[in-house]
């Protein structure tokens, strides 16, 4: 049996303009050089924005598009050359997905995915039972999907994830659309589908700070298609543990303020955001003793501080250290 | 977790499982006794009424019901065969279809035997009232035969829908432009509403390649007493190349879903474009 449920080497992929895309001329480069090693019973998290690639990772990993360079192999199979072997072990969920049919009821949707791998009708039927309780909907197994919420149809979409049994389970940004409560629920579930039996893999995308350091056994911090660090979130935050991360709320800043701020000795890293009555700003220092310099700088420009608080290095913090920016600024461009 | 299916049974599984959703329809959603029986009715009344204005042979009546039927299978390959790969693309069935070690033309199969059997009960229904409408009756030589050509009609149509089907992995929203440019015009070239023997020999023989052609020249035949003098090639013809271009067109549908795919999977066509 293989050790490594997931392993790639120097994937990349590179999209080109199609024929009736003239006007985008431009190859985009979506994914490169990445070399990841996932053991069987991994909880693995890929972290990083929107466009980062970890959906075309994704992709490439379930046998939906082919890489540009490099390989990848799930199960010990090749995804390119031997899909037909990859996918009896996969199933994948991603976020926000409307597959199914509308007119069908869940149970009925559920009943003919779980038909396409070949599972019995009565043990598809005993498996959405189970699941649909786990996901909180029993009471909704003969609603037809398309009078279900959003969030809803994204836990029935779940549930499809695991009536399967997969060795390796895709979950693309998984918990898009469901409310606190039930995105809690999931990451329970999931956490502990995955425990429950050492041949079990979990490659989790997401965005949210919090799922991936909840979540993960190791995460892998992916932006502009690379991955930048892997290694487990403890590890990853050890990384800034000589650094002292402030969060101050202050009055309005303007963009020489903030480069100010930046510029001064010993500040790694200056990240502003206006909020409703001022500005909020993430202080990275190399030490503590610079936040004097700080503070001074505030009072000479005469800022009003509001409050201030140290806090432990998040995963956030780690991104930003790596990136320069944070992830939302990422997204924004 | 009990055991999987794999070979053949899980290939019967997933034609079941992909019909079954087209099945249901007919129970749940009820717009379809307009959409495919009122209107395609009313197409049909306008030609009845040109035929009995020129005073045209009764037995014209009766085929211009046939084609008005059997059309609704044509505009059943065209939409939910060929260009409902682009929808499940759309709502992200493709992918998962794709990723299941289930097989594509087995998916492919499931969406023509759920179009057959309810497209049948709408030919049926433009069959029935269009006969009752305008006092129409069929006069059927060899129901035996009739059975064979009806059969091989649709074999070989939704052999074509397969192979559209494949074809169109390729395409996105361009995909519905094609098969709005197919529909209008194989009604004038399969002879829908006319015999197609009025065109030119080589014109219908070019048009057989639909396969509507020659099965409503043939059904026409065996249904009415001036079939066989108006009808087109002589009915055991007919049968042959029926039989010749099903499987031609499965042949090709089996080749092209392969070669698509794998160009699909090339080209990162099969989901949407997101990264």
């Amino acid at each position: 049996m293989q050790a490594l449920a997931i392993e790639t080497a120097r994937l990349g992929r590179i999209y080109k303009p199609r024929r009736n895309e003239r006007h985008d001329t431009k190859e985009r480069v979506a994914l490169s050089d990445v070399s990841l090693a996932v053991p069987r019973g991994e909880l693995f998290g890929l972290l990083g924005p929107n466009g980062a690639g970890k959906t075309t990772l994704i992709k490439i990993l379930t046998t939906l598009l082919a890489p540009s360079s490099g390989w990848a192999a799930v199960e010990g199979y090749d995804v390119h050359r031997e899909p037909q072997f990859v996918r009896p072990c996969i199933n994948m969920v991603s976020g926000g997905e409307a597959s199914g049919y509308g007119l069908l009821t869940v149970r009925e949707n559920l009943w003919m995915f779980a038909q396409f791998y070949g599972l019995s009708s009565s043990d598809a039927n005993r498996r959405i039972a189970e699941l649909l309780e786990i996901v909180k909907m029993s009471d909704r197994i003969n609603t037809k999907s398309s009078q279900l919420s959003t969030g809803l149809r994204q836990k029935m979409n779940i549930a499809r994830g695991f009536l399967t049994d997969p060795n390796v389970l895709f979950l693309d940004e998984p918990t898009l659309g469901l409310d606190v409560e039930a995105s809690r629920d999931a990451r329970n579930y999931i956490r502990r589908w995955v425990k429950e039996q050492a041949t079990r893999t979990v490659l989790l995308t997401t965005h949210y700070m919090v799922e991936a350091e909840e979540l993960c056994d190791r995460v892998a911090i992916i932006n502009g298609g690379r991955v930048l660090a892997c290694d487990t979130p403890q590890n990853l935050k050890r990384r800034l543990q000589r650094e002292a991360i402030f969060h101050l709320e202050a009055a309005p800043l303007g963009a020489g303020d903030v480069a100010a701020i930046a510029a001064l000795p010993g500040v790694s890293k200056a990240s502003h955001q206006a909020t409703g009555f001022g500005s909020s700003v993430e202080l990275m220092l190399q030490e503590e003793r610079v936040l004097g310099p700080v503070i001074g700088l505030l009072e000479s420009r005469q800022i009003g501080l509001r409050t201030l608080t140290k806090r432990e290095p998040t995963l956030e913090d780690v991104f930003v250290e790596l990136v320069g920016r944070s992830m939302e600024e990422v997204e924004h461009g | 977790m009990g055991s999987r299916s794999s070979g053949w049974r899980l290939f019967a599984r997933t034609v079941m499982a992909r019909a079954y959703p087209r099945l249901v329809m007919n129970v749940r959603e009820k717009w379809w006794l307009v959409f495919d029986i009122v209107l395609p009715l009313v197409g049909v009344c306008a030609y009845v009424f040109v035929y009995r204005a020129n005073g045209a042979h009764p037995d014209l009546i009766g085929f211009v019901i046939l084609g008005g039927a059997m059309s609704a299978y044509w505009m059943n390959v065209l939409w939910a065969m060929g260009n409902q790969l682009f929808w499940e693309k759309e709502t992200g069935n493709l992918a998962l279809y794709i990723m299941a070690p289930n097989s594509m033309m087995a998916i492919l199969l499931g969406m023509a035997l759920g179009g057959m059997a309810t497209t049948t009960l709408r030919a049926a229904s433009i069959l029935a009232i269009g006969s009752l409408l305008f006092g129409v009756r069929f006069d059927v030589s060899n129901a035996a035969m009739l059975f064979v050509v009806f059969a091989l009609a649709l074999v070989a149509l939704y052999g074509m829908g397969m192979m559209f089907a494949s074809m169109f992995l390729l395409f996105g929203r361009e995909g519905w432009h094609l098969v709005s440019l197919a529909q209008e015009p194989v009604f004038l070239l399969s002879g829908t509403f006319f015999p197609v023997r009025n065109f030119n020999f080589w014109v219908a023989a070019g048009a057989s390649i639909i396969p509507l052609t020659l099965a409503l020249d043939a059904i026409r035949q065996l249904t009415s007493s001036s079939g066989a003098a108006l009808g087109f090639l002589d009915v055991g013809t007919e049968v042959a190349v029926l039989a010749g271009l099903s499987v031609v067109f499965l042949i090709a549908a089996r080749f092209l879903l392969a070669q698509l795919e794998r160009l699909a999977i090339a080209e990162g066509r099969l989901t949407e474009s997101r990264a």
